[in-house]
């Protein structure tokens, strides 16, 4: 969208003040920051791989309710691997849907995934070989652990601890799930569809960090809300993702201040301006991003 | 069958959406338009998936006990507790509350 019309040179001029090659992420790099003992990630990267883990149960009553096979569900946990998407596609086979509809919906509530890859793959700076299998493990609540670390050891241990520990016990509790659905009988009378939502909001909460976070969120939810009984299941959520340009964009409008997205809007509508004059701009909004996330890392 | 080819393609699929975020090259990144998209994405997508499993029941909304376990779960995040209690939580109030109902 509007970062299409940016200027070009913006790359560049981020590259020379960043005092690196292109392709490196030096304004992140995060030495300098105070460092958070290993145990303590571990310990923050179990409490939530636990937690998310132990939820695979409420997914393999849920599916063995919907008549998958005991195969079937297995192999969803194990090869999909993103609760929200394994819910919908789940969901869509057991109103009847056609194998692709549901594929489809499951598929748009995937997409957030690639999105949270573009933020871990600055925080972890992984190798390329490692790439293809840091893959299936990043989803909501590794993102969540990951974002949350002041350091990129820490980073790197908080997506691996909180990656492994989920994924086995996910995949675990699914087949515990799937075999014991029998025996519980109706799911929701134990609340277990509760399980799902609370696990989102906890993970959203900690983002809501200032007023963008929170009108996207709730523009988010109202978009959601709106388009629920009109479309087919999953693409409400992918268009609420819309929030976010909507928000970014009158963010910039709204502030003629020295707010970085004004600032942005700025540097952005000014394509013709002088080269020197976009460069500046790149740097404070650099800057002011690189204060924000200390602020909030720190918290 | 059928269920097998939705099996495999949304593994596929959901794997490759995961692969493309991690393969973008890294110039992208630096703008910080996109970085702010990328950081602003989640909580759209996050706020709108709690939204819709609270309030959704298949194309029709919905005011159920599920609601009162969100709320539970609300109160818990604001008393900081662990991840485990908030789910917990949800879970304990929204089974309460349809018991008593």
């Amino acid at each position: 969208m509007a970062e299409q019309t940016a200027p070009p040179e913006s790359i560049g001029a981020t590259g020379v003040l960043s005092a690196g090659p292109p392709g490196a992420v030096a304004p992140d790099a995060p030495p300098q920051r105070p460092d958070k003992p290993d145990a303590a990630v571990v310990r923050d990267a179990l409490g939530v791989g636990i937690a998310v883990g132990l939820s695979g149960f409420a997914f393999g009553v849920t599916a063995a309710g919907s008549g998958l096979s005991l195969l079937q569900i297995c192999a969803l946990s194990l090869l999909v691997f993103t609760g929200a998407s394994q819910f919908a596609l789940v969901g869509a086979l057991a109103a009847g849907g056609n194998p692709y509809t549901a594929a489809a919906g499951a598929f748009f509530l995937g997409v957030r995934n690639a999105f949270y890859g573009l933020r871990l793959s600055q925080l972890l700076a992984l190798p390329r070989a490692v790439r293809p299998f840091a893959a299936h493990w990043v989803i909501d609540e590794t993102t969540a652990v990951t974002v949350a670390q002041p350091t990129r050891r820490a980073a790197r241990i908080g997506f691996t601890v909180t990656g492994l520990t989920l994924y086995v016990l996910w995949n675990l509790t699914t087949l515990v799930g799937a075999m014991g659905a029998e025996a519980l009988g109706d799911t929701d009378v134990w609340g277990l569809d509760a399980a799902s939502p609370a696990v989102f909001l906890a993970l959203l909460a900690p983002m809501l960090k200032s007023t963008t976070e929170r009108v996207t969120a709730a523009l988010a939810v109202l978009l959601a809300l709106t388009l629920l009984p009109v479309l087919p299941a999953g693409v409400p959520v992918l268009l609420s993702a819309l929030a976010a340009p909507v928000v970014l964009f009158l963010m910039g409008r709204r502030k003629k201040g020295p707010g970085a997205a004004a600032q942005e809007e700025r540097a952005i509508q000014k394509d013709t301006a002088a080269q020197k004059k976009a460069t500046e701009k790149t740097a404070t909004t650099e800057k002011k991003e690189t204060t924000e996330k200390k602020g909030g890392r720190d918290s | 069958m059928n269920v097998w080819i939705a099996i495999g393609l949304t593994a596929a699929g959901c794997y490759l959406a995961k692969y493309a975020g991690l393969l973008v090259p890294a110039g992208v990144l630096e703008r910080p338009l996109v970085r702010r998209m990328a950081t602003l994405l989640p909580v759209a997508l996050l706020a709108a998936l709690t939204a819709q499993q609270t309030f959704g029941d298949g194309q029709h909304l919905v005011l159920d006990a599920r609601a009162a376990g969100l709320a539970a779960a609300a109160f818990a995040l604001v008393l900081r507790a662990p991840f485990l209690v908030v789910v917990g939580a949800a879970v304990a109030v929204t089974a309460g509350v349809r018991a008593l109902g």
